[in-house]
């Protein structure tokens, strides 16, 4: 919805180049380029341990960078000031693997926090979004007091998506979303992305291991392997690579049963 | 739109009859915070007394589903609103974002009287399961005492070792440092007050009896209640959180075992250790101290710090050490398996490990000064 007329359809949110990170003398992101487009959902795939997650919090900015620039909504990460960055971070959401509610607020005072940390709202009006949050990604109104000690898994998922949304940024990050939840809760909630994408033009940046997400809801894929972006594009284009590990990803036992033996060509 | 400064959210007034249009202009998003709440708020005033309200979204550069609701919600309070010109995306959101009242919230039955008995009746249900969770955590500990007696294969050796560490061998220094001070003070105190009556040779007499007898083991206790218990605690409670000790019972392994006694062993072994440790360094500060207030020769404070004492004085502060290690070990424990969920809780819960062990600390220290004053020990 932020998108209008005048920023061009095809803008890049996201733009990385030459990106190395490494801890020690590993190196996990080795020259890596990327382009995510205004309005699209991406899906990083990859192994385990292949540096999804690392790349998701060094554009964040959690984890320091050997070399390279990133630039996101168009600004270079590193030429920007200290309330430059606070001014970016308030454009984008973070949903974090394990939900990272804060523990001692209720789900409420969670979604409230960013609100009554930046704005200047009544709290009558910060009650009425924090409940409209919670009703966008499809918590029942009872959830609102309690504690993430209480809830169940896909509860929390929830609750952390309806932080991730309480400013409603421009850009989310998601870091495995359906990870942990059960078959009919992750697509419940695939269809839940899918829909909040299109009615907020949101763009999506998804890290994920689930081949019905990447199915369902991704514009594009980017596959990780060996430091870099192997592939990048449709599922057709990554069904049509030839690389062995991808080979292995959309063309393995799992993969089969979900595209159909047809599409392993 | 990034790079250009969002317009403030405005509108508007047409009034023909008794029809309203209002033009929205501007951006109509959340980070605007205070200026869209108020234009939210004048947009019902503006509509006020107009039989048919039409609201132009033609000229809103931006809406999100902050703006949509409020919109909305001012659209609801008029007689009859509708939108004209909203472009599909806002259709969209301003559907998501439909204005619902919320439920009000329900109040707790009763009035502050009520409220006041229902939480004293809480707390004193508590204090019974407070109780009651001590005894029966005792009562295991004996059990699992008497399971690793009848087979000490079940003994382990290496978390124990390791525990001891942490708690014994690196807190020498701490617990060095702060008695020998203590030593040292409590000497130049006794000397400049028995000075008066000429007797500041009795202050050797003084920091004999004080530090071995009380001292010694009171500031270690206090010491290791702040340091290994706080330790203890917030180890149970996170690996509580974190469902550990859940893995734990249903691999078959006892928390009480595998968790409990090796810490609880250490401590034991530790605060005796530490004591001795603690009296030492404080006979050591009064020592220096005498000798630089007092002009005693370290020989001459030797040959009356023998005099003055008997064995029985080391030996009492040193019965009592192993009795503070199960009070801050079993406290810590308990207080640990209270943690739930929160951060809050962890740090509630190590706080009480904390305050609960020292005052426990103090009133078994009384106990024990009943008990060999009535023996004449």
């Amino acid at each position: 919805m932020a998108a209008q007329e005048d920023s061009p359809k095809d803008e890049i949110i996201i733009k990385v180049r030459g990106l190395h990170v490494g801890f020690g003398a590993r190196d996990v992101l080795n020259g890596l380029d990327l382009d995510v487009h205004r309005g699209t959902v991406m899906g990083f795939v990859g192994g385990s341990g292949q540096g999804k997650s690392v790349l998701a919090r060094t554009i964040l900015g959690l984890i320091r960078k050997r070399s390279g620039t990133i630039e996101v909504f168009g600004e270079n990460l590193d030429d920007l000031s200290r309330s430059g960055h606070r001014a970016m971070e308030r454009r984008w959401g973070v949903m974090f693997q394990g939900g990272a509610l804060f523990s001692s607020l209720t789900v409420k005072q969670n979604i409230q926090a960013l609100m009554r940390e930046y704005l200047s709202l009544s709290q009558e009006v910060m009650d009425e979004l924090a409940m409209l949050k919670i009703k966008l990604v499809g918590l029942p109104a009872d959830a609102a007091d309690k504690f993430p000690s209480e809830l169940s898994g896909g509860m929390v998922k929830r609750a952390a998506l309806a932080r991730a949304l309480a400013l409603d940024p421009e850009l989310v990050f998601l870091d495995e979303p359906t990870a942990g939840l059960d078959p009919i809760g992750a697509a419940d909630f695939d269809e839940l992305i899918g829909t909040l994408q299109k009615t907020l033009g949101l763009t999506v940046f998804m890290v994920t291991h689930d081949l019905d997400s990447l199915h369902a809801i991704c514009d594009t894929i980017a596959a990780l392997a060996d430091g870099r972006v192997i592939a990048c594009g449709s599922l057709e284009t990554m069904l049509a690579s030839n690389h062995p590990w991808l080979r292995a990803y959309f063309h393995g036992a799992r993969a089969r049963a979900l595209f159909g033996p047809g599409s392993a060509a | 739109m990034s790079k250009t400064p969002a317009t403030a959210p405005e509108f508007s007034v047409e009034k023909d009859g008794a029809a309203v249009l209002l033009r929205l202009r501007g951006a109509w998003v959340i980070a605007a915070s205070r200026a869209l709440e108020r234009a939210a708020e004048s947009l019902g005033a503006a509509a006020a007394g107009g039989e048919k309200v039409a609201i132009d979204l033609a000229g809103v550069e931006r809406l999100d589903t902050a703006g949509a609701w409020l919109i909305d919600k001012a659209r609801a309070g008029m007689r009859a609103g509708a939108y004209v010109n909203a472009s599909h995306e806002q259709q969209i959101l301003l559907e998501a974002a439909a204005y619902t009242p919320l439920e009000p919230v329900l109040a707790p039955p009763g009035g502050p009287v009520l409220a006041m008995l229902a939480r004293l009746g809480e707390w004193t249900l508590g204090l019974r399961d407070t109780i009651v969770g001590g005894v029966s955590f005792l009562g295991e500990l004996t059990l699992g005492v008497i399971r690793v007696l009848k087979n000490p294969a079940l003994t382990r050796p290496t978390p124990m070792v390791f525990h001891l560490e942490s708690f014994a061998l690196r807190a020498v220094p701490v617990i060095a440092t702060i008695n020998f001070l203590v030593g040292c003070i409590v000497a130049q105190q006794g000397i400049f007050q028995l000075n008066r009556f000429g007797a500041s040779t009795y202050a050797v007499d003084l920091v004999g009896v004080l530090v071995l007898r009380e001292l010694g083991v009171l500031l270690t206790s206090i010491m290791i209640a702040g340091r290994s218990g706080s330790a203890i605690t917030a180890e149970l409670g996170s690996m509580k959180v974190r469902e550990e000790i859940d893995a734990l019972r249903v691999m078959g392994m006892s928390p009480m075992d595998v968790l409990i006694l090796p810490r609880l062993m250490a401590l034991i072994v530790a605060l005796p250790l530490l004591t001795f440790v603690a009296d030492m360094s404080a006979l050591a500060g009064g020592m220096i101290t005498a000798h630089i207030y007092g002009g005693i020769s370290f020989p001459a404070f030797l040959a009356r710090l023998q005099a003055a004492i008997g064995m029985n004085t080391f030996l009492v502060g040193l019965i009592k050490a192993p009795f503070m290690a199960l009070v801050i070990g079993m406290i810590a424990s308990i207080e640990g398996f209270k943690v739930e969920g929160s951060a809050e809780s962890l740090g509630r819960r190590v706080t009480d490990s904390v305050v609960n062990s020292i005052f426990m600390v103090i009133f078994v220290d009384g106990l024990f000064a009943i008990f060999f004053a009535s023996i004449r020990y």
